[in-house]
């Protein structure tokens, strides 16, 4: 079902950051390929949203090398971010409100027939986008106000969309949601997966991510505790990596069958 | 409160019949994928807008019991008006007052147009009185003592109200202080260069038969100008509308349908008619009126149909997500307050010309308060993002008729005050009210 490609679009290695006196993020490694959903996942503080802006560009890293599609790339800037493709959509939407959703979908990159906003183009080129990510809104000429925060938030992602990235990145996208609405983002991850795109999802919620992810990365203060493959790793193993209990009887077992059989 | 009630009702029972619609019996499938993306072809929670008179209606029933006001509490104050001065005085409604409000309004309106820009950002500029009055000081000292040329003389103002209005952008955007402060300290700046620039005399006498002088005198006296004037707004009104409509259709997006826009065009041709014919009953077309149209249309394009306009809304909407959209949040910030500054002293020449003098007393008093009385009135939001330019024309047609029926009525100015700030708070009330109704209604 999943095409992983041999090269990973984004590669993290050894990636490290300190904020003063404190080291944020020591070697860090990660690996996302196209078509597939890798959550990031770590106890509060573990590092993973500065991981996460490391990657949007918000914050420049202190060593290691960032990897684009093989090749070793600076990101300095959110803009070198955008650039490369990576869509980041945060866990506050930073949505408009008073605003419609298509001009919040198109908003800082409006499309203009001689300077003047092209209102129907842009109205069905969001039907479109919206109608193949299956995403559900009574209207494209609401106000965002009017919309729950499950479509809120399906709008943030559609948005992401816009340029067509490679690699979304998705901050605790199901934090504030119902089972409904957090169904129905979930669903919006698969289809991203599906459409052949990279997706980082940070969550803190075990179900969400067995539900869609296909690895898990756990990080454990500012270091990496761990890639699981979701569908062979139970929820246990990955919370003992998450909390740091890994000096347990699973683990040891485990360490001891890898040793065997070698 | 009763009509309320019924066009709930109505608007329940829309929705229990859109649910009727929900495809629940669809056979189970075997590629749920396919059945799901038959599934979202039609949302069943979507309010389907029936083509027609009916479904305008409908809509239109929906949007008041929501709490979607517009401009409807503005146009039945304007209407009680009209009634209660009229059956005080006959000569309220007579051509001669009417034109006399419609080119006393336009000096106010200039400047509110202005302030509804920065009352989109959520903010508040205090010194448009004082920038107006400079620059009509500007322009008298420039024209009438030094002797420059007076189209001259009207750039230089323009321009330098646009200079001050960048200047409290700079302070407000750039250097973070608040907007108020910042246009409070312009308010007393900018009042005592006025009175500077006027010097020991205090009032210097404007030229009747000058460029400034003529803004508020002068009158298309053809009858042609009046009805011309009322025929292309309405011609260029439906032929916008249809256009557009039928762009929609061909590009499969909802479009609004030629009934709604043959009912808005005759409503618009009515006013626009009865007005010109007000006019020519008179001394004809008002230029002032004219230029003031012209502004309202110009702005509301650029508000409302360029990126800079859906700019400004996007920051009074919210400021974090405008940045990371990419906007310069500075930039426009600063542009808004020159605009605003450009309107005030647009406003100064109108109200320079109106008094046909610049004097001490010129951008002071009730001048400031009217002008954001005037764009609330109309009904733009004080919390940003939400209001129209046009908000200004009703918002001063208001307040600039209180005062001409109290008048009439030979009432002194200490009432005027009372029944104008009355007038204010009635409508900050509609506002905070249709604004919780819009709240529980889902659509603020």
């Amino acid at each position: 079902m999943v095409h992983v490609s041999a090269t990973p679009v984004l590669a993290l290695r050894g990636v490290s950051k300190r904020f003063g006196a404190v080291q944020v993020l020591t070697d860090v490694e990660l690996e996302v390929h196209a078509g597939e959903v890798v959550a990031l996942v770590g106890d509060n503080g573990a590092g993973k949203s500065t991981l996460v802006k490391t990657i949007a560009g918000v914050h420049p890293i202190d060593d290691g090398v960032i990897e684009w599609e093989g090749r070793a790339v600076q990101i300095n800037k959110p803009h070198d971010s955008q650039n490369l493709g990576v869509a980041t959509v945060y866990q506050d939407l930073a949505l408009c409100d008073n605003i419609d959703v298509v001009g919040n979908l198109y908003l800082g990159r409006e499309l203009r027939k001689f300077g003047i906003l092209d209102e129907v183009e842009m109205e069905r080129r969001s039907r479109e986008l919206l109608s193949t990510l299956s995403i559900r809104i009574p209207s494209v000429r609401i106000p965002i106000a009017s919309l729950s925060g499950g479509q809120r938030q399906t709008v943030a992602i559609a948005r992401s969309m816009l340029g067509e990235p490679k690699l979304v990145i998705l901050d605790e996208p199901t934090a504030a949601l119902g089972v409904e609405q957090t169904a129905q983002v979930l669903d919006l991850v698969e289809r991203l997966r599906e459409r052949g795109h990279a997706v980082i999802l940070i969550s803190h919620n075990m179900a969400d991510v067995k539900a869609v992810a296909d690895k898990v990365a756990v990080l454990r203060l500012g270091r990496n505790n761990g890639v699981f493959d979701v569908k062979t790793t139970s929820q246990e193993e990955i919370i003992s990596a998450i909390t740091g209990a890994t000096d347990n009887a699973v683990t040891r077992r485990a360490a001891r069958n890898a040793e065997v059989s070698k | 409160m009763t009509t309320d009630e019924t066009t709930n009702t109505v608007d329940k029972s829309s929705t229990s019949l859109d649910k009727g619609t929900d495809p629940v019996d669809a056979p189970p499938v075997g590629n749920p994928d396919a059945a799901e993306g038959a599934a979202t072809v039609v949302d069943p929670r979507l309010l389907i807008r029936e083509q027609g008179f009916a479904g305008y209606l409908t809509e239109f029933k929906r949007k008041i019991s929501g709490g979607d006001l517009g401009s409807i509490p503005v146009i039945i104050g304007l209407a009680i008006i009209a009634i209660v001065f009229q059956s005080l005085n006959s000569e309220f409604l007579s051509a001669k007052n009417i034109s006399d409000i419609a080119v006393t309004m336009v000096a106010t309106g200039m400047m509110a147009v202005g302030i509804i820009f920065v009352l989109l950002l959520g903010e508040i500029d205090l010194s448009v009185g004082s920038v107006s009055g400079v620059s009509g000081a500007l322009v008298a000292v420039l024209s009438v003592t030094q002797g420059m040329n007076e189209w001259l003389a009207i750039v230089v103002a323009i321009v330098s109200g646009a200079v001050m209005g960048a200047i409290h952008g700079f302070f407000f955007a750039r250097i973070g202080a608040p907007a108020f402060a910042v246009t409070l300290a312009g308010l007393l700046f900018w009042l005592g260069f006025m009175l500077q620039l006027l010097g020991d005399s205090g009032t210097i006498n404007l030229d009747g038969e000058g460029v400034v002088g003529q803004l508020t005198t002068y009158y298309f006296t053809d009858v042609a100008a009046a009805y011309g004037l009322a025929a292309i707004a309405v011609v260029g009104y439906f032929a916008a509308a249809f256009v557009d409509t039928r762009r929609r259709e061909a590009a499969g997006v909802p479009s609004r349908p030629i009934a709604d826009i043959a009912v808005r065009t005759a409503v618009l041709a009515v006013f626009a008619f009865a007005a010109a014919y007000m006019f020519n009953q008179y001394r004809g077309l008002p230029l002032a009126l004219v230029l003031f149209l012209i502004v309202l249309v110009g702005t509301d394009f650029l508000l409302r149909r360029t990126a800079y306009g859906r700019k400004i809304f996007a920051l009074g909407g919210s400021v974090e997500a405008s940045r990371r959209a990419g906007i310069n949040v500075t930039a426009i910030r600063i542009s808004v307050f020159s605009i605003a500054g450009t309107f005030a002293a647009i406003g100064g020449l109108f109200w320079a010309s109106k008094i046909a003098a610049a004097n001490q007393g010129s951008g002071t008093g009730d001048l400031l308060m009217n002008v954001i009385a005037a764009a609330v009135i109309g009904g733009t939001s004080l919390f940003g993002g939400r209001g129209r330019t046009w908000n200004a024309l009703l918002g001063v047609m208001v307040i600039v008729s209180i005062q001409y029926g109290l008048s009439l009525e030979g009432i002194a100015t200490p009432i005027q005050y009372m029944v104008t700030g009355a007038v204010l708070l009635a409508t900050v009330v509609i506002d905070s009210v249709t604004r919780k109704t819009q709240k529980t209604a889902g659509r603020a």
